[in-house]
């Protein structure tokens, strides 16, 4: 039995959120449909950390769907650049969860609860499956599944304005989500196949042609769009800003990043970095577009009255730090690009969890919202410091370890290597000026009549919250996890290459 | 035509009219697929282009206006005009690009017939027993994309319920309280060719569905033919009758249904000690487990798209009585 169950790891990972959504849904009982959620998103975290461990003791590993080997069937093929992101999603999928316990019953009436978790666990089923598959339709269909869902989390917000949000989404979610497919239909047209270790030893012969180039192109701007990089980011911070709290936790912190996961592993997997940098230019254009997001993103962050929107433009920037060290294209900007994803995600979750725990008591999330926070919600307000440390990259905190990497990467490429720096550390003066604002207002300012007697968010809403925190201090401290993580993941990338 | 139905999709301004021209395109398109050879995805085409989604798009049309708004001319409409034009144009532009190396149509050196199609064609009737090839290729060798695409589709549903029809109180009253908008209830002559049809289609559907393996078709065919043989019976009869039949809670549970069935079977072959949806530990011999694996996964995926597609329409013609009611009262 045991061995049964540790042969089909692969499979588990994704058809138990799958399966159990829909069943999910039908759970009419107040809180039943979390407790199930919950319970499978343990399953789902002890599957990943086995997967984790398996992947880092005994290296990649293939799991045929329905017994048919690739390239005939579909394989999942897990490997040290997808195990930790598995880790990722799942961790965040549970940490998500014991958050919503909460925030869900107070920002979505009852009889939705059943649709929101039934919605929830397919998009991380959606995301868990693009990660893990080796098969470059499965990812189309699974991204098809994981962006359906998010547009309904993003609707299910109290807002009005959440339906725009979620129908600009889903415009520019589709136009993206086509494009991969339009590129996927030509690389099998040039190829007849749809595996990517098959298509990456059968792509080279027929690299020189306008097809494949064209697929390469489609490729790239449609997981651009859904990355939300410079300038295809105009759905995100309105998607994020008036989400539920619980949705915009766990899309905040993964699904960007699981976009940027396909773009890498098209490029340096599918294409290879031979095609990807030498044949075409990727590196100036992705360049030049990230530097201009890291700008963009955390000027248009300082000018923002609601604090989820700071956030998201302040991801806006952050997924520019990303694409840098992605675009340089070596093992040490791929990984300073790969720790910054992980660090990203759990100093951006640990924020809005913060945002969710003010939403929470105040309904709203404004940056008045936050006077004298300080003072009467101070276990919200240190993490959220911690959190915004994070962001600006102070030592001891994750976003210092990530930005530390990503300066060493940037030293090895001459001039246009120091423009980096200038580029980063510009950026992180500006965060320190969209977090302060922040700090200063919940610290330096009395709180009005309305917020005096406002009291501390509930215990289960801060334990997430702190979790995140402690977390972004644990990797700032000692980072030897997640690097090496990183550092491998780049390894499997550029080895896989010819 | 193709090209000539598309422009006026755009240029005509009734709304209604489009809504056909959009249904004949799609038949178009399903003619043009036929002609490639390709059967099941024309009948795909036909049902839900032609079928499903015009009548859907009716139901968004009750709940709107007929007419598109004349834009006001403001400020911003020259950015906002030139912007798609530049990023279709753009799209054109790469498309073609790409044509200009791809292999020629039925080539045969090209390379999707020489890789890995050459197994499917030669061998899957002996690995599954199963003549159509299209079928044993969705729903065995890329059945998990299948299973995929069934999940999109009750995310689908799911959307479509979270953002208009949930009901509001959990019991399901609101929706039984529906009279009659439509006056097609008081005309004997479609009453009596729709109880000839309907029993004709819901059979086709049945067909359809069982004789995938043998000829063209397979669970979404069929699942959108049995949902429109009950959209008719609601339009013709008013949408109290058919939810005497149908009731939504019922649908609800259909749906995760006919998923499970599908996500089931997969977890069967794990516990008989196979891969996920390997069909051949069904049976001892496995060719036959291939059979019904095979079967069994259509039917999920059948019921699941007759399910969401129905209320999908229940959800908006609901949606549109609702509507209509409250201007009623708003009148009185």
């Amino acid at each position: 039995m045991m061995s049964a169950i540790f042969a089909n790891l692969p499979a588990l990972q994704v058809i138990l959120p799958l399966l159990f959504a829909p069943i999910c849904f039908l759970l009419r009982k107040r809180g039943a449909a979390w407790l199930l959620a919950f319970c499978v998103s343990l399953c789902t975290f002890a599957v990943s950390i086995a997967l984790f461990m398996q992947v880092s003791a005994a290296g990649p590993l293939s799991y045929a769907m329905g017994g048919w080997d690739p390239p005939w069937g579909i394989e999942y093929r897990v490997d040290s650049f997808n195990a930790p992101f598995l880790v990722l999603l799942s961790l965040m999928f549970c940490v998500t969860l014991a958050f919503s316990y909460k925030s869900v019953e107070k920002e979505i009436v009852q009889p939705r609860h059943a649709l929101f978790y039934s919605a929830f666990m397919l998009c991380v089923a959606g995301l868990l499956g693009i990660v893990i598959t080796g098969d470059a339709f499965n990812v189309f269909v699974f991204l098809e599944i994981s962006s359906l869902s998010s547009y309904i989390l993003i609707s299910f917000g109290k807002d009005r304005r959440a339906l725009t949000a979620a129908f600009q989404y889903l415009i520019m979610g589709t136009i993206g989500a086509t494009f991969l497919l339009i590129g996927i239909g030509f690389i099998y047209m040039m190829t007849g196949t749809l595996n990517m270790a098959d298509l990456a030893v059968r792509l080279p012969s027929v690299m020189d042609t306008h097809t494949v180039r064209a697929a390469f192109a489609f490729i790239i701007v449609g997981m651009s769009i859904k990355v939300a990089l410079f300038p295809l980011h105009v759905w995100l911070p309105n998607a994020y800003g008036y989400a539920p709290s619980a949705a915009s936790v766990f899309l905040a912190a993964t699904s960007t990043k699981v976009s940027l996961y396909v773009l890498i592993r098209f490029t340096f997997t599918v294409f290879g970095a031979g095609f990807a940098f030498g044949a075409m230019p990727l590196q100036p254009i992705l360049l030049v577009l990230a530097v201009t997001a890291v700008f963009v993103g955390s000027l248009s962050a300082i000018f923002q009255t609601n604090i989820k929107h700071v956030l998201a433009y302040s991801s806006v920037a952050q997924i520019g730090y990303m694409v840098i060290g992605f675009a340089l294209a070596s093992h040490a900007g791929l990984s300073a690009g790969i720790l910054h994803m992980f660090n990203h995600a759990v100093m951006k979750g640990c924020l809005f969890l913060v945002a969710g725990c003010v939403f929470y008591r105040f309904r709203s999330a404004r940056i008045e919202d936050f006077r004298g926070l300080g003072k009467t919600m101070p276990w919200t307000m240190g993490a959220f410091v911690v959190g915004g440390l994070g962001l600006i990259g102070m030592p001891l905190t994750a976003g210092f370890v990530s930005k530390w990497y990503l300066i060493m990467a940037a030293l090895d490429h001459g001039f246009v290597g120091f423009l980096i720096i200038a580029a980063v550390l510009a950026g992180s003066l500006l965060a320190v000026a969209y977090v302060w604002r922040i700090v200063e207002v919940a610290y330096f300012q009395a709180p009005d009549e309305v917020h005096e007697n406002g009291k501390e968010a509930p215990f289960i809403l801060l334990v997430p919250a702190w979790f995140m925190a402690l977390l972004t201090l644990y990797i700032g401290i000692d980072p030897s996890l997640v690097v090496g993580a990183a550092e491998s993941a780049a390894l499997s990338l550029l080895g896989s290459t010819p | 035509m193709l090209v000539a139905t598309a422009l006026s999709c755009i240029f005509v301004r009734d709304l209604f009219a489009v809504i056909m021209v959009f249904g004949l395109y799609s038949l178009l398109s399903a003619g043009f697929f036929l002609s490639l050879k390709a059967p099941d995805v024309a009948l795909t085409e036909a049902s839900i282009g032609a079928g499903i989604a015009p009548i859907l798009m009716l139901g968004t049309l009750a709940l709107t206006r007929k007419r598109s708004e004349p834009q006001p001319r403001a400020k911003k409409s020259l950015r906002s005009a030139l912007l798609p034009l530049v990023v279709v144009s753009l799209t054109g532009v790469a498309l073609i690009y790409a044509t200009l190396d791809m292999p020629y149509f039925a080539d045969p050196a090209a390379p999707i017939h020489n890789h890995v199609v050459p197994r499917y064609i030669e061998q899957s009737g002996q690995e599954t027993g199963i003549p159509n090839i299209v079928t044993s290729i969705l729903a065995s060798y890329r059945g998990y994309d299948t299973l995929g695409e069934a999940f999109v589709i009750f995310a689908a549903g799911l959307g479509v319920l979270a953002l208009l029809g949930f009901l509001s109180d959990g019991s399901g009253r609101e929706y039984w309280q529906f009279e009659d908008t439509a006056n097609l209830r008081h005309h004997a002559v479609l009453h009596v060719i729709s109880k000839i049809l309907i029993p004709l289609i819901l059979l086709y559907a049945l067909y359809v569905q069982f004789h995938g393996e043998y000829s063209p078709g397979g669970g979404f065919q069929a699942g959108v033919i049995f949902a429109v043989a009950f959209i008719l019976y609601a339009l013709v009869y008013g949408l109290e009758a058919a939810y005497k039949i149908m009731s939504p809670v019922v649908l609800r549970y259909m749906m995760v249904i006919g998923v499970l069935i599908y996500g089931g079977t997969g977890v069967l072959c794990l516990i008989l000690g196979g891969h996920y949806l390997e069909y051949g530990v069904l049976s001892d011999y496995p060719k036959h487990g291939q059979h019904i694996g095979i079967i069994l996964v259509e039917l999920g995926v059948g019921v699941t798209v007759a399910s969401v597609m129905m209320t999908l329409f229940f959800t908006f013609s609901g949606r549109a009585k609702r509507s209509v009611l409250k201007k009623q009262g708003v009148e009185t």
